[in-house]
């Protein structure tokens, strides 16, 4: 069963909850791997009059890691963030284009941001967990949103220990699930943010730099957790750190002040870069 | 040397403006502690000359008095600074803010006129009701401002984390945002409710105090800070003494809220918050 | 991309959920603004309520309200200078007391204080705010009266000499002009020292290096780079306290005196508006009354507001980041 993000005419979108099942057999046969996961068509982002990204179309591929890497200020944080309707949040900012998910326009006629952003997952550059919520109920966040959609007590709790665990984060936790979020590491906070991410078992993982303010241990644990994600889920992560895009991800991306310069297998971007920008920003010439 | 002799001035300056708090703290214990006494707590007050008069009717009152004034003050207080907290530079805030400012400097006997005019005139004779509803409009200004400092400490960071996940703007709002302020502002409504809570002049004619038992939102309601007043003006020695044990309660009340509010301040999880 | 027939039906349950959650921002937003509207109706609904009942009163006696001394019930004269000048004389007391006293807390809690004690001491002065007007005026009728009446009074006038002077003369009877301006000063303290207290703490550090830096003394910086910079606030903290001044009522009305004239002797008992107000409220005996009382709220309220609103605007000032 795919998920679809429907457009009915006037109408507002309904979204999918997906139901649980085994995650990795599902993916796979379902998969059409020609199909690519998100397609942006001339997107435009803008905060006020200024575009931060320019006329950006491209084809994400599914099941796999898309790294996208530039220098500071080339738009890259709002280009993932239109991938989940995020950067319309803030005052005076607006998107022109579009962006397809799995066939289904995310900013069409009738399609409502919340509903997106319940099938897309996003990770933040630094930890949020909620302050006030125990380590189970920040996890079950997304969960609980929709609260017409009760689940009982034991299936949610079924839900957040298979999200600790591909977190990598069940062992460290599974003693104290009641406890504060606050009282774990930098590193672990993380964790959980991505654990929280992924019980809603979005299709979509979007990451912003979410080891850039994590020590090295943990930013390793989270680059090999993004590694295996691919196996289940399309991810998305924005990273200025061109060595981690290169140990992560299958395809990168390089961004230029707003524009798309190069989208290729990581392979290739960084070994032979097509465009003279890619290969200054690569070698260090800037940054 | 100026110098030095400038410095020992500003001592002499803290001297001074802590020994008037100390003075009236010494003269309400010492007179207050005398006339205090189980009785005022369960008695009426009595006619002059006859003994063991008490408050009881006055405490209760003012019970009643801060608890139509929270009912009125709170939401709306709360409403209102969510609002200012999310709405930040909108012409409409400024002037929201401009004036729960202005509201908030008032002299209460303002206040009281005002209740006076919309709920004892019409109705024809004073209230408890009508004197709540003066001390809840003096606890709106208070309650929005510090609930729009506590929101606006929230990093935004938290409720981008929850509109990712799908929490509707709503939601996010209340489920995350006023959540993580909630311990600062229930130490904002606690300290609103002690400085409502030894109002005397907006009550003057509008909870107009009573020297019977009445709990009746309709009546006129006794009130510790009106029976302290009245009790003090009259020539009446232990009319006195009694004015003195009230004031001491009083103020027993207000430090107790105070520093309940000071309590609220540590985190649900037990780590203080600073 | 088409969907299973057995969805269908759960997509019409899920198009509603995202409804609803639409509606749920609507609710929010309306109740929100609902909230906040509250503040300015309020302010507009007491500005009508007190106006509209005073008006009567400013068409018929005009402006001998408040020039004339005269207030008769019975004649229908109601000259409300005394109580005019009461409030404003008490207020102006109080500031020249408290001001020296406050700013000298603020300056001594921010540069000299040993650091265990600034906790303390700022906590105490603080808590004075705290203290209810009517505890304060008990406290003025059997401590403080009592004392400037058997001590102070006579000190002043006699010891010191200043009876020669019209401020500090007459009999001191002791429920007088001077004690509600010691009593206000007290009240007022705390206000124009915490304002003042902030905004000396927020000058920044660059400020008094570069004093010191040029050898100046502690006090010399103090004096010369600290105090100018937070001058705004400071004279924000003060007109704060004197619209806290300007309106009180229970305090005043008890040590005053409620005399309803003009004298220039501090020792003499007066009446401010907010007393007036207070003792004649209730027992209005007809509709002038009714309404000069009304007119007399009008005034205060029109004064407080703009000693309120400018206070606001000098300490607004300061926190966006104008040295002054």
């Amino acid at each position: 069963m795919l998920q679809s993000i429907e457009v009915a005419r006037g109408a507002r979108v309904t979204p999918h909850i997906v139901a649980p099942r085994p995650p990795v057999a599902e993916a796979r046969a379902s998969a059409q791997p020609e199909k690519p996961c998100i397609v942006t068509r001339h997107l435009t982002a803008y905060f006020g009059d200024t575009p931060a990204i320019k006329d950006i179309s491209t084809a994400i591929p599914q099941l796999a890691v898309t790294a996208i890497i530039g220098p500071s200020g080339c738009g890259k944080s709002t280009l993932l963030r239109c991938l989940n309707r995020m950067h319309e949040t803030v005052p005076k900012a607006r998107v022109d284009g579009d962006v397809e998910i799995l066939g289904s326009s995310i900013y069409g006629e009738g399609t409502n941001a919340t509903a997106v952003r319940r099938h897309v997952g996003m990770v933040f550059q630094r930890p949020t967990p909620f302050p006030t919520m125990s380590i189970e109920a920040n996890v079950a966040a997304g969960l609980r949103v929709d609260s017409k959609h009760r689940r009982a007590d034991q299936q949610e709790h079924e839900i957040v220990e298979e999200a600790l665990h591909r977190a990598g984060l069940w062992d460290e936790v599974k003693d104290r699930l009641k406890e504060s979020a606050m009282g774990l590491s930098g590193g672990q906070q993380q964790r959980l943010c991505i654990a929280r991410a992924l019980a809603t078992r979005p299709r979509v993982l979007l990451l912003d730099e979410p080891t850039a303010s994590l020590d090295p241990l943990s930013s390793q644990k989270v680059e090999e957790l993004v590694y295996q994600l691919r196996e289940t889920m399309t991810v998305v992560i924005v990273t200025h750190n061109m060595q981690q895009a290169a140990r992560v991800s299958d395809r990168t991306a390089f961004l230029l002040a707003g524009e798309l310069i190069e989208f290729e297998r990581t392979n290739e971007l960084f070994t032979a870069p097509r465009d003279p920008r890619t290969e200054a920003y690569i070698t260090g010439r800037f940054g | 040397m100026i110098s030095g002799g400038m410095i020992g001035l500003t001592y002499l300056a803290a001297v001074l403006a802590t020994l008037p708090l100390l003075l009236i703290l010494f003269h309400l214990l010492k007179q207050g502690a005398a006339s205090l006494s189980l009785a005022f707590f369960t008695n009426m007050p009595k006619p002059v000359g006859e003994v063991g008069g008490g408050m009881a009717n006055a405490i209760v009152g003012t019970l009643t008095l801060i608890g139509i004034a929270c009912v009125i003050g709170l939401p709306i207080g709360i409403g209102a600074g969510i609002y200012l907290a999310e709405k930040r530079i909108t012409p409409i805030a400024h002037s929201v803010r401009f004036l729960s400012d202005v509201l908030n400097g008032l002299p209460s006997i303002v206040m009281g006129i005002f209740a006076w005019e919309f709920l004892v005139r019409p109705a024809g004779h004073f209230s408890a009701l009508a004197g709540g509803a003066a001390l809840g409009a003096m606890m709106i200004p208070l309650v929005t401002r510090t609930t729009e400092e506590m929101l606006r400490v929230v990093p935004v960071s938290l409720r981008e984390a929850a509109l990712a996940l799908g929490y509707p703007r709503w939601r996010t709002s209340i489920s995350v945002v006023l959540r993580t302020a909630l311990a600062g502002i229930a130490t904002g409504a606690l300290v609103a409710v002690a400085r409502v809570a030894g109002e005397t002049a907006p009550l003057l004619f509008t909870a107009f105090g009573n020297q019977f038992w009445s709990t009746s939102l309709r009546e006129p309601i006794a009130a510790l800070p009106l029976q302290i007043f009245t009790y003090a003006i009259s020539p009446y020695d232990e009319w006195h003494a009694q004015a003195w044990a009230g004031a001491l309660v009083l103020i027993s009340i207000v430090l107790v809220i105070s520093l309940a509010a000071r309590f609220v301040t540590r985190s649900r999880f037990g780590a203080p918050v600073d | 991309m088409t969907a299973l027939p057995a969805e269908a039906l759960q997509k019409e349950r899920r198009r509603l959920r995202v409804h609803e959650a639409a509606i749920g921002d609507r609710i929010y937003e309306i109740v929100t603004t609902a909230c906040a509207l509250v503040v300015p109706a309020l302010v507009i609904a007491i500005a009508i309520a007190v106006f509209a009942a005073a008006w009567p009163a400013f068409a018929k006696l005009g402006l001998s309200l408040v020039t004339s001394s005269d207030w008769d019930v019975g004649a229908g004269h109601f000259g409300a200078a005394p109580a005019l000048y009461g409030t404003l004389v008490s207020s102006a007391v109080a500031l020249i007391i408290a001001t020296p006293l406050a700013i000298g807390v603020a300056i001594f809690l921010s540069e000299f204080s040993p650091t265990w004690l600034r906790q303390p001491i700022g906590f105490l002065v603080d808590l004075l705010a705290a203290v209810p007007s009517v505890v304060y005026g008990l406290w003025g009728i059997f401590v403080l009266v009592p004392m400037l009446r058997e001590h102070v009074m006579p000190f002043l006038r006699d010891r010191l000499h200043l009876g020669a002077t019209p401020f500090f003369s007459g009999p001191a009877y002791g429920p007088s002009m001077l004690a509600a301006g010691v009593v206000l000063a007290i009240m007022a303290l705390p206000y124009i020292s915490a304002v003042s207290r902030e905004v000396l703490m927020a000058v920044p550090r660059s400020q008094r290096e570069a004093a010191l830096a040029l050898g100046a003394t502690r006090w010399e910086m103090i004096r010369d780079a600290v105090v100018p910079y937070a001058k705004s606030g400071i004279i924000g903290g003060i007109m704060l306290g004197l619209g806290r001044a300007l309106g009180e009522t229970m305090a005043v009305t008890m040590v005053i005196g409620n005399r309803p004239e003009i004298s220039a002797s501090l020792f003499a008992p007066g009446y401010t508006m907010a007393s007036l107000i207070a003792n004649e409220f209730s027992e209005a005996t007809n509709d002038l009354h009714l309404s000069a009382l009304m007119a007399v709220g009008a005034i205060l309220f029109i004064i407080t507001l703009i000693v309120n609103a400018a206070a606001r605007w000098l300490v607004w000032q300061v926190s966006r980041g104008r040295a002054s």
